[in-house]
């Protein structure tokens, strides 16, 4: 079994739309692990049945106790996120800035704070269209640790994949290279970077790639909209054959990506011509170099 | 006053929409322009500015003095974010976890766990006419954005008094590093496409916006491409549209290249005008 995350960088370069693709390509032989947990949609292409839901607990909030509260201030003058303010003469605990370090309720002479735990979001194990499963999860909002979010998201998907023999898990990634980055690509086989030819795309490729070569994990890209900037686009090129990675293709600028994602479907569902081509061509492309 | 510029959704328009508009407003008046996605900032490739300033971030997590502890286990004990662990007569920091609470070092007997700073990041700031424009961007493999989002913030609210206009270009999303980056904020412009991804995160944004009970309005991005969905459920949550910027190859072509529009397409001009003076509506309200 074989792990394949899909990463950008930079947002809305057609992450979504390449690995739902792949994910429909790859049927019943794949369980697809949506790790966008912070902006789900895979799930408006996948028709997902939501067969499982379970509830996401991590981290803790801080809550005072009025009643036993004698307004001392020993918790606001540790508390280093500046989450106890003072209101009309009672200390309150600010959910949003709170980081649940427990600080706070450790050193109150009077026991007035406790800790709760926190649900943070929702993970769902759905059965799709393919036939195929999806793991996938919708993070509260506001909510810290998206990072422990994915790392759920990406265990329970190789449970079931080693458990029903499946060949790949592929993973769809957040942009960035922060905390939910790190755990969509920690322990993956194979990383495509789907890039596009602008100053932005570059720059976020590259920072994001310094990323994946700390991991040591073999990364391949796709150049989307590749014709909008044919200039850009050979640069990339050109860092691709520096850094080797493997340029696995180029795929122009078209509307289609649009269509396809407004009927709620793929591209290769929706479209039969040039498009699909490339797109099963990447897909076998990405099969080998993740199984090299 | 502050405007923070977000999306639920990545490659909305953020960074068009920020720097074009800052580049507007500095025709007339001082405006600052803070890159607050510090993980992938962009602004800083359509800027054109000179740097005046430079200076390292950093976060504070424990050092451990191994002379003087008696590994009595007490810094593992309160660390809610296993960022310390003892490993038989050793104390480990793992400081991508640590959270900077500074529990252990404060409720260390012997006061082994003295807090230094580690750098994280890199701010500048560079100056051109009326413009100011702040970039932090966090090094590769620090996983915590919110410190250094923070710390950017606070740069800000020192070096600029309060009724110079300040735009920030603020991180895909809806989790913290976005909180952060709005919660300041006097009005928020949420930035999103007609498509089903689209609405799909800008329902999350309105969520998030709502939850922070902030003033907000949404710029429609790439109008002409998808469908009506989202001008519809603008209109039923009556959530103001401040532009429908259109779709156009152009638009992409100019972007690609690093290029500003707001003095190349008069058309995207007009829009940018009327967010313009939206937005000094509001700073004119909130002077008042």
């Amino acid at each position: 079994m074989k792990e394949i995350v899909i990463i950008s960088g930079k947002g809305g370069t057609g992450k979504t739309s390449i690995t739902a693709s792949y994910a429909v390509l790859g049927g019943k032989n794949v369980v697809v692990a949506d790790c966008d947990v912070d902006a789900a949609d895979m799930h408006l292409l996948m028709q997902p049945s939501f067969a499982r839901q379970e509830d996401f607990y991590s981290g803790e909030l801080a809550v005072i106790d009025q009643d036993k509260c004698t307004q001392c201030g020993h918790c606001a003058n540790v508390c280093r996120y500046s989450a106890i303010p003072i209101i009309d003469g009672e200390y309150i605990v600010d959910a949003l800035s709170c980081e649940g370090c427990g600080y706070c309720a450790r050193i109150c002479p009077t026991e007035a704070i406790t800790n709760i735990d926190l649900m943070v979001g929702k993970w769902y194990v759905s059965t799709v269209k393919t036939g195929g499963v999806m793991v996938h999860a919708k993070l509260g909002v506001g909510a810290d640790n998206s990072g422990k979010l994915v790392a759920k998201v990406k265990n329970e998907s190789k449970q079931i994949a080693t458990a029903t023999n499946k060949e790949y898990i592929i993973v769809d990634g957040s942009p960035g290279i922060g905390c939910p980055v790190v755990s969509s690509i920690s322990g993956a086989n194979f990383v495509v970077l789907v890039t596009e030819p602008s100053v932005s795309g570059l720059h976020d490729l590259k920072r994001v790639y310094e990323l994946v070569k700390k991991f040591k994990i073999k990364a391949g890209c796709i150049i989307n909209k590749a014709d909008i900037n044919n200039e850009v686009s050979g640069e990339i090129e050109k860092f691709l054959k520096i850094e080797n990675i493997a340029h696995i293709s180029s795929l122009p600028y078209d509307e289609t990506f649009t269509e396809a994602m407004t009927e709620g479907k793929t591209i290769v569902e929706y479209d039969k011509s040039k498009l699909y081509n490339s797109i099963v061509e990447s897909w076998e492309k990405v099969q080998l170099l993740a199984n090299k | 006053m502050n405007i923070a510029i977000a999306s639920g959704k990545g490659g909305t328009g953020k960074t068009t929409l920020s720097t074009n508009l800052a580049m507007l407003l500095a025709e007339s008046q001082k405006v600052v322009l803070s890159d607050l996605d510090v993980e992938e900032p962009n602004s800083g490739l359509f800027i054109n500015a000179d740097l005046v300033h430079e200076e390292n971030k950093f976060k504070m997590i424990p050092e451990w003095i191994e002379d003087n502890c008696s590994l009595c286990g007490i810094c593992q004990d309160v660390c809610n974010f296993h960022a310390v662990i003892q490993l038989g007569t050793k104390i480990m920091v793992f400081p991508q976890l640590c959270h900077s609470c500074y529990a252990c070092s404060e409720l260390c007997p012997r006061e082994v766990l003295p807090m230094i700073p580690k750098k994280m990041g890199v701010l500048k700031h560079f100056n051109s006419g009326n413009l100011s424009f702040i970039e932090s961007r966090l090094d590769i493999g620090e996983e915590q954005a919110v410190p250094l989002i923070a710390q950017t913030i606070q740069y800000v609210k020192e070096k600029f008094t309060n009724n110079i206009i300040k735009i920030y270009d603020a991180p895909p999303g809806t989790s913290c590093p976005v909180i952060e980056a709005t919660k300041d904020a006097d009005f928020v412009m949420l930035v999103t496409e007609p498509t089903p991804f689209g609405l799909h995160d800008l329902k999350l944004a309105v969520e998030t916006m709502r939850e922070l009970k902030k003033d907000f309005g949404v710029v429609v991005n790439r109008y002409g491409i998808g469908n009506d969905d989202v001008l519809k459920y603008c209109t039923t949550e009556a959530i103001p549209v401040l532009a429908k910027i259109p779709n156009d190859r152009r638009i992409a072509e100019l972007y690609s290249s690093g290029k500003l529009i707001y003095n190349q397409h008069p058309e995207v001009r007009k829009h940018l005008e009327s967010i313009k003076d939206h937005i000094l509506k509001i700073n004119r309200s909130s002077i008042q």
